[in-house]
């Protein structure tokens, strides 16, 4: 998507640039320039000698699922938001009522504030580490230990990623129950038994093992897609730096970084939504407990709408969740896409 | 080129720890491990096993009795083999059926999604139609939405129709959520389909149908692939939409199942450990067939 708008991009600009260069054209010639040209040629299909507008037919399947499975919920959801529905008698109009509360509601704030937590763990730690353990992997284990041992290691690092959820909610409640889990016998056994502690029970360590469990399920990802990606880089950059005596980390910076940088967009976007959409191991782990430490905003317009029956509520927080992803993928794709630019003009 | 290069005598006389020249040394450290190159070798090996513990603790105790379990503990192993949690899961939950439910609905989809992603990428990455950006992020919104959003009303609609309860709801739902990512990542692949290729079929007088089914869809093979195993794996992983609407025991998918078990007070700890190893087989055999196609695909489609 993003390699088609800057095609288009681009070619605004060129043109900007030339209806301009023409004498005496003010923003409003340029303007009617503009109009008056014929149509771009990246306005027309790849397939030679066939117009556009055949190729709606095939959007068909899929905008109409889309508008059913899609389109139709989002927009009832939105009208739920404005009404007052306990699920049973129809929806009452409400207005902005449920807005007005849902800004001085402190739960919500808080969902919020976790979600940064949640942030944090799932897409900032695990791009930065994922970036070092992939240039490690590929660029030192690859290369000196053999290919083989490196892609083991990077299935092993992958492992959680194909682990349902549900199921690794299991595993983790059970290592870290109270009494008799795992990581509470290891303690006992190494001697640091005062260490002993109910790590999902309490207020002070619930989050904190919340994002220990989101950075060891997140790792995988990033650690595959950079792998990936490092394979465009030509050994020889790294050849000639090292001969122009660059460090490890100046070729990591200025070579590794650089290259694979439109992949740590995808997975900084991707991580980014899907730390502010984590549901399951909060069900599964917590249930948003003890008290409201580990309350996600998914986790809380859920009990809105299933626990207490207060769907319009519900409605308005799953709403302003999806304000809020929508808002920060628009502001990213863009800042992409003016990266990418920068790339180019470069 | 630095071979030809005589390091200068003053540099020696400076820094007499230089044994070599340049070149060569760059071509030893290629084979040569120093010690630095060990310790990180290390770290790694030892940062592989912290992340795969959990997993062998599954194995481990799955294995173990309970009174087995409470003698050693989580860490020991198994005094004896000892299959009762397996079968006993097996048998309460009727696992073959779960396995086939979730195989059903996951592979389904798989195939409709990558066919839908097809449809839409070839109108949106080849035919180039009107205001395909806004198109492509209007899809995306499947992905982006918090599925509770889209929970509730959807519960009203399928039940309108009657397909409450029925892995059809889940089918369709997780077509249209995995398309999205298929329809954003295949635009994009689409967008640089090399044009000679499409030239020459069309000089051969192939129409657009013909066109899509034996040239565009052969040739992005490796990348269709990639994304039918994700989507396979996302769809077996999913929990929250099967959880809301396949409630009956029979419809359930290997994930809900266990889930479900787990308030279960003939659910001790061996054989929770034993239902997590069952849940888990699956994707992993999946995905260790699918290994180096998947590899190899990410890297088709992170080309672009």
């Amino acid at each position: 998507m993003t390699s088609l708008d800057t095609k288009e991009a681009r070619e605004t600009r060129q043109g900007r640039r030339a209806t301009s260069a023409l004498p005496g054209s003010g923003p409003r010639a340029a303007r009617a320039a503009r109009a008056a040209r014929p149509a771009r040629p990246a306005e027309e299909s790849l397939l030679p000698g066939s117009g556009r507008r055949g190729f709606w037919l095939y959007l068909i399947p899929g905008f109409a699922l889309f508008a059913v499975v899609v389109l139709v919920p989002l927009v009832w959801n939105v009208y739920l938001s404005f009404t007052d529905y306990r699920g049973i008698r129809p929806p009452t109009w409400a207005g902005l009522d449920n807005w007005r509360e849902l800004m001085a509601d402190e739960r919500f704030w808080t969902s919020f504030l976790n979600s940064v937590f949640l942030i944090i763990a799932m897409v900032v730690v695990p791009t930065l580490l994922g970036l070092l353990l992939a240039a490690m992997l590929f660029d030192l284990i690859g290369r000196k230990f053999g290919g083989r041992l490196a892609s083991f290691l990077r299935a092993t690092y992958y492992l959680p990623q194909i682990l349902p959820v549900a199921i690794a909610a299991i595993v983790i409640g059970w290592i870290l129950r109270p009494e008799n889990g795992a990581l509470n016998t290891v303690l006992d056994a190494v001697g640091l038994g005062a260490l002993q502690h109910n790590w999902l029970g309490s207020p002070d360590t619930a989050l904190l093992s919340i994002m220990v469990v989101m950075v060891w399920v997140q790792l995988g990802y990033p650690v595959v897609i950079f792998m990936a990606a490092l394979q465009r880089v030509d050994p020889e950059l790294y050849e000639a730096a090292e001969l122009d005596g660059a460090g490890w980390f100046q070729r990591f910076r200025a070579i590794t970084v650089s290259i694979i940088r439109p992949e740590i967009f995808v997975v900084v976007l991707t991580c980014t939504i899907a730390a502010l959409k984590v549901f399951g191991p909060i069900y599964a782990l917590t249930r948003g407990g003890p008290g409201d430490s580990t309350i996600v905003p998914s986790y809380y317009a859920y009990s809105e709408f299933f626990q207490s029956q207060q769907v319009g509520y519900g409605a308005t927080i799953a709403t302003a969740l999806t304000l809020v992803i929508v808002v920060i993928t628009i502001f990213f794709i863009q800042a992409q896409n003016r990266a990418e630019r920068a790339e180019r003009e470069r | 080129m630095a071979a030809t290069v005589v390091p200068p005598v003053e540099d020696h006389r400076i820094r007499p720890a230089v044994p070599s020249p340049r070149l060569p040394k760059a071509k030893q450290r290629k084979r040569k491990k120093t010690a630095t190159d060990w310790v990180i070798l290390a770290a790694a090996l030892l940062f592989g096993l912290l992340i795969a513990l959990p997993f062998l603790l599954i194995l481990v105790n799955s294995f173990k009795s309970p009174a087995d379990y409470t003698a050693g503990g989580p860490l020991s192993l198994p005094t004896s083999l000892y299959f009762d949690g397996l079968v006993n899961f097996w048998n309460r939950v009727e696992f073959p059926q779960k396995l086939w439910n979730s195989f059903v609905i996951a592979g389904l989809v798989a195939l409709f999604a990558v066919v839908i992603s097809v449809f839409n990428a070839y109108a949106l990455g080849i035919g180039r139609v009107r205001g395909r950006t806004w198109i492509i992020v209007l899809f995306l919104l499947a992905n982006m939405l918090p599925q509770e959003a889209l929970l509730y009303p959807l519960y009203f609609l399928f039940k309108q129709v009657g397909l409450y309860d029925n892995i059809w709801a889940v089918i369709i739902i997780f077509t249209v959520i995995q398309s999205a990512f298929g329809t954003y990542l295949l635009s994009s692949v689409y967008g640089t389909f090399p044009k000679e290729v499409l030239e020459a079929a069309s000089l051969d007088g192939a129409s657009r149908w013909q066109i899509l089914w034996r040239v565009i869809v052969p040739i992005s093979r490796p990348t269709l692939s990639v994304l039918a195993i994700f989507f396979f794996i996302w769809t077996w992983n999913e929990f929250l939409i099967p959880l809301t609407f396949l409630v009956s025991n029979d419809n359930q998918t290997v994930p809900v199942a266990i889930t479900a078990l787990q308030g279960d007070r003939l659910m001790d700890v061996t054989t929770t450990s034993a239902s997590a190893l069952l849940g888990l087989i699956p994707t992993l055999v999946f995905f260790l067939l699918f290994q180096r196609t998947l590899t190899r695909g990410i890297t088709a489609g992170a080309v672009k």
